[in-house]
């Protein structure tokens, strides 16, 4: 039997997956592109993540389960609903774009509609916000999870902490993901933790810690549909921390060769998992050349007709400016 | 004398200060082998080695606390908050801590710390790095709030906090950092904290500025020198303590005055320094004193900056008010 089999997904579930963390990719490119024309402000990345943010999502019962998701999460904010056109409306900041008309930072994604609560710039602040969601879900007796992510260097918050700690203690339905992409800005994992794995972290709160290659769709996958079900028996939260690499300077205005080689980045960009995963794809039968080919021809379209729409949209009218400060 | 921006002013600072008190330590999130996310502490640990200039993990209230203990054993921490929004991460270690160190200590500890920090609006940054949150730290007595509006006050109020036996908030804007280039010299000087400077003389009514502001109300003041207005321009430097002697001197001779400050309108520097004014000069005042300040709505969104943002074109419209008062 196939591996995704084995672990309850179907062909369909992962050529889909496939499909939007391929997405991910070609959108973010795309955006790298119109940030060094000048049409979009600023970016930051989702590139070498895309795989576990898109079977993590999968993982998660779409359209119930609750997310609070941190600025590269393009994959999870795909796969949960968002269009590559909301996506696009986001970057150029327009009146239409669902995720905060246009008030927002790039990449601070929000949909009520998608259960996705809008983030903060200050990192980590959503990991108690996504608590107390747990909560809240667990107080309506609801069978909803909450699940949040964030990057490595995050967890040395406070916030990290107090959030993890109350979620342990009252056994909520979270999962908390960190997707350790081995910097946070210019500042090594070395240089942040002095622990192991992050997920050893987990033992201090009383809760289940799991680390999984990020690269390995099915690895994410399961760990996180098994967090999930212990959240939703009530045996509590988990910290999961997928392992991959951040392919890209942090943002638009980083410059990474000043704090590591290109010959780094290199290693790292032949194990990228959206590589192994179109090589187990096509091993599997699940994609040809030519599907390939479809695949993507029909995702540039869509970016295309995407950017074009949003680069033609209206931007928010400054007269709004009052608009959302009360009620 | 070199030319220097604002930020290589600061840099400047930093270093001469690193070579000439051993005590002195700078870190923060990115400031070591990346330089600061700016630029600010660029080449800094490679001159001072990773002892003297450190980045730390990604945990504002973190940095806070362990300034506070370096500077109790002697040290004078130089610590960097990425970007001034994110300070609400260590408002207790600011306020709840190192500004109170000195006073429940019964004056026998001290905490000798200068956070620098960059903020400001007009470079599309919006959700909180563009804030303007110096009204809150002024309310805090026991810190010292720093605004430099220039490369050469930069370095000297830079190197006076450094110096300084209390904690200081030296808040760098971002939009100064590189528009402009001033001459300024390579030794180490002072500019003293708390003292406010009369960038731009005149009799006709008084302009009240700091940080980006400073720039636009000499620009008002010279459109309203072709309408034969004569605008003094006051650059306060220091927001807290305020420099009330200079204020009141000024407010004396005109007459009329106008504050601006980038911030929000509630609660803020101008709200009082207008405060101040009426209750020493109300009598030589001519006409109400006017704000002129960024509306209360929190930071704007990229299309609405420039209109959210004070100006010049703002700054001669109130003033115009209180000369036809
Ligand atoms: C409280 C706070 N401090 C500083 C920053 C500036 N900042 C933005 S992202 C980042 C690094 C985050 O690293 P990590 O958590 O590993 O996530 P990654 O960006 O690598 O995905 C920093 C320092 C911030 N957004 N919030
Ligand atoms: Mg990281």
């Amino acid at each position: 039997m196939t591996k995704h089999k084995e672990i309850g997904l179907s062909d369909q579930a992962v050529v889909d997956m496939y499909r939007i963390a391929l997405t991910a990719r070609r959108l973010d490119e795309r955006m790298w592109l119109l940030n060094r024309a000048g049409k979009i402000p600023f970016l930051v990345s989702c590139q070498g993540q895309e795989v576990q943010q898109v079977a993590a999502a999968f993982a998660l019962e779409r359209g119930k389960d609750y997310t609070a998701p941190y600025y590269r999460d393009v994959g999870v904010v795909l796969a949960l609903g968002m269009s590559v056109q909301d996506l696009m409306l986001q970057a150029y900041a327009k009146a239409e774009d669902p995720n905060s008309g246009g008030r927002q930072m790039p990449g601070h994604f929000g949909s009520k509609k998608l259960k996705m609560l809008s983030g903060s710039s200050p990192v980590t602040t959503q990991v108690p916000h996504a608590v107390g969601i747990g909560l809240a879900c667990k107080m309506r007796g609801e069978d909803a999870i909450s699940f949040v992510t964030l990057g490595e260097g995050s967890t040395n918050q406070g916030d990290f902490h107090e959030g993890a700690n109350f979620a342990a203690v009252h056994k909520l339905p979270v999962i908390i993901m960190v997707e350790n992409n081995q910097y946070a800005i210019s500042i090594s994992l070395k240089q942040q933790v002095a622990c192991e794995k992050i997920s050893d972290r987990a033992v201090g709160y009383g809760m289940v810690g799991e680390t999984v290659d990020g690269n390995d769709p099915f690895a994410v996958y399961q760990a996180i549909k098994t967090a999930s079900q212990r959240a939703r028996n009530g045996e509590g939260p988990s910290l999961v921390e997928a392992i991959s690499y951040r392919l890209t300077p942090h943002s638009s205005d980083d410059d990474d060769l000043t704090y590591r080689t290109a010959e780094e980045v290199r290693e790292a960009k032949a194990k990228d998992g959206l590589l192994s995963f179109k090589k187990y794809l096509k091993e599997n039968n699940l994609l040809s050349d030519k599907k390939e080919e479809e695949l993507e021809a029909a995702i540039k379209k869509e970016i295309d007709l995407a950017n074009e729409y949003a680069e033609a949209a209206p931007s928010p009218d400054p007269d709004t400016l009052y608009q959302g400060v009360y009620q | 004398m070199a030319q220097m921006t604002m930020i290589q002013a600061i840099t400047d600072a930093l270093r001469v200060e690193l070579k000439n008190d051993e005590n002195v330590l700078v870190f923060g999130e990115d400031v070591g082998q990346n330089g600061g996310v700016f630029r600010a502490t660029e080449g800094l640990q490679a001159e001072f080695g990773e002892d003297r200039v450190f980045d730390t993990p990604l945990a504002e209230s973190g940095i806070g606390g362990l300034a506070i203990g370096l500077a109790t054993q002697g040290f004078r921490p130089v610590p960097e908050i990425q970007f001034f929004g994110f300070v609400y991460e260590v408002m207790d270690s600011i306020s709840g801590q190192m500004a109170r160190m000195r006073y429940r200590s019964g004056n026998t500890m001290n905490a000798p710390i200068t956070i620098r920090s960059p903020f400001g609006g007009g470079v599309h940054t919006p959700e909180m790095h563009a804030d303007s949150l110096e009204g809150l730290m002024a309310q805090q007595p026991g810190l010292k709030v720093v605004i430099p509006s220039n490369p050469y006050d930069a370095k000297g109020l830079l190197i006076s906090s450094i110096r300084d036996n209390d904690p200081v908030i030296f808040l760098e804007h971002m939009k100064l950092y590189r528009s402009f280039r001033d001459e300024v010299p390579e030794e180490a000087y002072e500019v003293e904290l708390g003292k406010a400077k009369v960038t731009r003389e005149g009799t006709d009514v008084t302009l009240i500025a700091y940080g980006a502001m400073v720039q636009a109300s000499v620009k008002a003041a010279e459109e309203l020198e072709k309408n034969g207005v004569s605008a003094e321009v006051i650059d306060l430097r220091t927001v807290a303590p305020l420099d009330i002697d200079t204020i009141v001197e000024s407010v004396k001779k005109t007459g009329r005055v106008v504050v601006v400050q980038e911030a929000q309108r509630v609660a803020g520097i101008a709200a009082q320094i207008v405060a101040e004014i009426q209750e020493r000069a109300i009598l030589h005042l001519e006409a109400p004193v006017l704000r002129v300040t960024a509306p209360d709505t929190v930071y704007a969104f990229t299309q609405a900056e420039e209109v959210w943002l004070p100006n010049h074109n703002d700054i001669v419209e109130k003033v115009n008010d209180v000369i036809n008062y």
